[in-house]
């Protein structure tokens, strides 16, 4: 018998007031009661709309019949047949406009908590499975993915579990790209994709860190080294800034810096060597996930006061709702329907304001969201000492001006076929931000995904 | 891992180290750098390629002892291996093409202002060098200077080595002399400051190195930003050469203090923990 509750489970969370003063993870995971009772919440449709909405077509109803059935490692093994990192997707997807979007529960009432359901599955087999998968049969092909993110990653995953020999190049000392240096600890634990990470290295995977490709190695010295096909996921680098006098004041970064220097530099930490500026009054432009984690950051750090500043309203904003939720709950304070026009220094070129206008919405604009305005005579000032630019990032050239023959596109990210990835190179196939420009870790994978099985089926004719 | 294969010091505060990365050597221009991370709490560090060798593998890098970090790498001896090292990165210089070039190297920029002097040398270019440092036992890499200048002109602040005076002095009279091409100045900030005032009175192009403080290297924090001809650029992925006469050193300065505070309090800490 479903159960007929119109909420979802509660999330047990750490409190507000705690939670603000560390990184622990603030979502602490459904038990095993409240998982089998949210998973008696799924109708179990015949028509399954929350699979339409997962951009990896998860079997979303069996793996939640498995936990009503409590065979929580039959679920596990449902969801890893189509995704490559569950515990990853299971706390950084945002649901809300893909399967639980869908969920017919969620027409009255709240949807089933798919995405609560998958991370429980996912750390249930974590701390329970035993051995290490088998290794697949070598066929005897090799790849070389470029790029650790999620895009890289599943790519891998998928290209391993099929026997290919894969090789992961990633710039930075550690793999996990956003995963490690974006995505704060409190959000995504740094623990749960290393283990995600050593899956992937039990299946064979073999990760060279350090090797910035398009530098040490071009492409097609890739070719060259005996690589039957070459992934690139290198994400959307480059942070943007808005262009208006100050940037360049001491106190002014970028989110991309603010958040490396926090999670994968661990600045948090009393014995990491490298330094964060921790203000007082931080402002964080921009009004996305990136914005909502360095606002979190920054009040973790100690900040008495951490502001969004975000041009549209909150109908408008990009970021999880979950996120949202917490920050509010963490005392941020948002600061909609503005916009600054100039950061203000003293002598020392230190920031000590954020001169901002009011915003109001006109006609919807080429993304379909209403166009901010700017109100006439609004000008105010928000003091301010650290100001943090979370306004989006562009692709890093690297890869693109060392490649000869790949097309970009007039932002600069590669351009792909669309249902192969496959770019303008032959054995060159791409997907995730370096493809889209900026968007999510499950929009990554569901590229990675579709360009191993494109490339699996070039590559075995 | 990243073995040091030799360690030289150089004068009181400067030493070299021959690092193993064969991947890196065999692409390492002039002008480009590697990042390092000494052990695995460590913080990212940028620091010029001073020399490469395509057939040992190895790669050079010189550095002066001025925060924690460099505290760190230094307490490692031959033998021992580095962390990370991430490289090349960075343009080359470009040393194509050029009749004769002015080389104005300052103090430890003096180990970066080498290679690329090495580099027009070879490339077929008159190499005049001015090495500026503040006293005697400071000097480094005098005579693998004057093996590719045609001219090498030792300054120093207290006269104990050479003549007395600033590397603007010695190339001054250069620039009335003879003719350049290009000058190349490496240093502090201040010293390529002023080399870029002297060489704007006498129209000749100047191309600065700039090392400003960066994470990652490769274009995605933008910390290394800085304003060049008006424009925000960044220097890992745009530079780290770039026109000297564009250059805004003013801000670069004070980008340059942002950790100053937090370095200090670091290194003191660090001596500590050396001492006890």
């Amino acid at each position: 018998m479903a159960n007929m509750s119109m909420e979802k489970q509660k999330m047990p969370e750490l409190r507000p007031e705690i939670r603000s003063r560390n990184f622990e993870e603030v979502a602490l995971g459904y038990s095993r009661e409240q998982a089998v009772e949210e998973a008696h919440r799924c109708l179990q449709c015949k028509n399954s709309p929350c699979v339409s909405g997962c951009p990896v077509q998860i079997n979303i109803p069996a793996f939640i019949r498995k936990i009503q059935e409590e065979d929580f490692e039959g679920a596990y093994q449902i969801i890893n047949a189509s995704s490559a990192l569950p515990a990853v997707c299971g706390r950084v997807c945002p649901q809300e406009n893909q399967c639980e979007g869908k969920c017919v529960r969620g027409i009255k009432g709240e949807p089933v908590a798919i995405g609560r359901l998958e991370r429980f599955v996912a750390d249930w087999h974590m701390a329970h499975a035993a051995g290490k998968p088998e290794r697949p049969a070598p066929n005897g092909k090799k790849v070389a993915v470029v790029g650790s993110g999620p895009a890289g990653l599943t790519c891998a995953g998928e290209l391993a579990r099929k026997g290919y020999q894969v090789t992961i190049f990633e710039a930075l000392h550690v793999a996990g790209g956003v995963l490690v240096y974006g995505i704060p600890e409190f959000r995504l634990p740094k623990a749960i994709v290393a283990r995600e990470i050593e899956g992937l290295k039990d299946l064979g995977v073999q990760v060279e860190t350090n090797m910035v490709i398009g530098r040490i190695l071009s492409v097609d010295e890739l070719f060259e080294q005996g690589y039957d096909g070459v992934f690139i996921g290198s994400g959307a680098g480059l942070p943007r800034f808005m262009g208006i006098p100050g940037e360049n004041l001491k106190g002014v970064l970028s989110a991309n810096e603010f958040l490396t220097r926090v999670n994968l530099m661990k600045a948090y930490q009393p014995d990491s060597e490298t330094p964060v500026q921790r203000g007082r009054r931080v402002a964080v432009v921009g009004g996305g996930n990136v914005a909502m984690d360095a606002a979190r950051c920054a009040r973790r750090l100690g900040a008495d006061e951490v502001y969004i500043v975000y041009r549209r309203s909150m109908d408008e904003i990009p970021a999880r709702a979950e996120e949202i939720h917490h920050a509010i709950e963490e005392g941020i304070i948002f600061k909609t329907l503005t916009n600054p026009v100039e950061i203000l220094g003293d002598e020392h070129q230190n920031v000590t304001g954020l001169r901002c206008v009011e915003m109001e919405l006109g006609a919807p604009d080429e993304s379909g969201r209403r166009r901010p305005v700017m109100k006439q005579g609004s000008e105010h000032m928000l003091e301010t000492d650290v100001v943090i630019m979370a306004i989006g990032t562009s692709p890093n050239p690297l890869i693109r001006s060392t490649t000869p023959g790949l097309e970009t596109n007039s932002r600069g990210c590669i351009i792909t076929e669309e249902d192969t990835g496959l770019t303008s190179r032959a054995g060159v196939y791409a997907g995730g931000d370096a493809v889209t420009g900026a968007a999510t870790v499950i929009l990554a994978m569901g590229a990675g995904k579709q360009a191993a099985k494109a490339m699996d089926e070039k590559l075995s004719k | 891992m990243y073995r040091i294969i030799k360690k030289e010091a150089l004068n009181p505060t400067v030493s070299k180290m021959v690092i193993e990365a064969p991947l890196v050597a065999r692409k390492a221009q002039a002008g480009q750098f590697i990042i390092l991370r000494v052990d695995d709490r460590g913080e990212r560090i940028p620091l010029t390629i001073a020399d490469y060798d395509r057939e040992a593998g190895t790669v050079t890098i010189i550095y002066q002892i001025v925060g924690a970090t460099t505290m760190r790498l230094d307490q490692l001896q031959e033998g021992d291996q580095l962390a990370d090292f991430v490289g090349p990165l960075g343009r080359p210089t470009e040393v194509e093409g050029k009749k004769r070039v002015a080389v104005v190297g300052g103090g430890v920029g003096c180990a970066i202002a080498l290679p690329v002097a090495k580099a027009l040398h070879a490339a077929g270019a008159i190499v005049d060098t001015v090495a500026g440092f503040r006293s005697r036992d400071l000097v480094i890499l005098e005579q693998e200077f004057r093996a590719v200048s045609a001219e090498y002109r030792l300054m120093t602040d207290d006269g104990s080595a050479g003549e007395k005076g600033l590397v603007t002095d010695a190339l001054r009279t250069l620039l009335e002399q003879n003719s350049y091409d290009e000058v190349i100045a490496i240093g502090p900030l201040v010293m390529m400051k002023f080399v870029c005032l002297l060489t704007k009175e006498y129209g000749v192009k100047t191309i600065v190195s700039m090392n400003p403080i960066m994470i990652d290297g490769t274009g995605m924090c933008g910390g290394c930003r800085l304003t060049v001809g008006g424009e925000t650029k960044f220097a890992c992925v745009d530079g780290p050469d770039f026109d000297g006469h564009l250059v805004d050193f003013d801000q670069a300065i004070e980008r340059g203090r942002i950790y100053h505070a937090y370095e200090q309090e670091r290194c003191n800490l660090l001596k500590k923990e050396v001492r006890e």
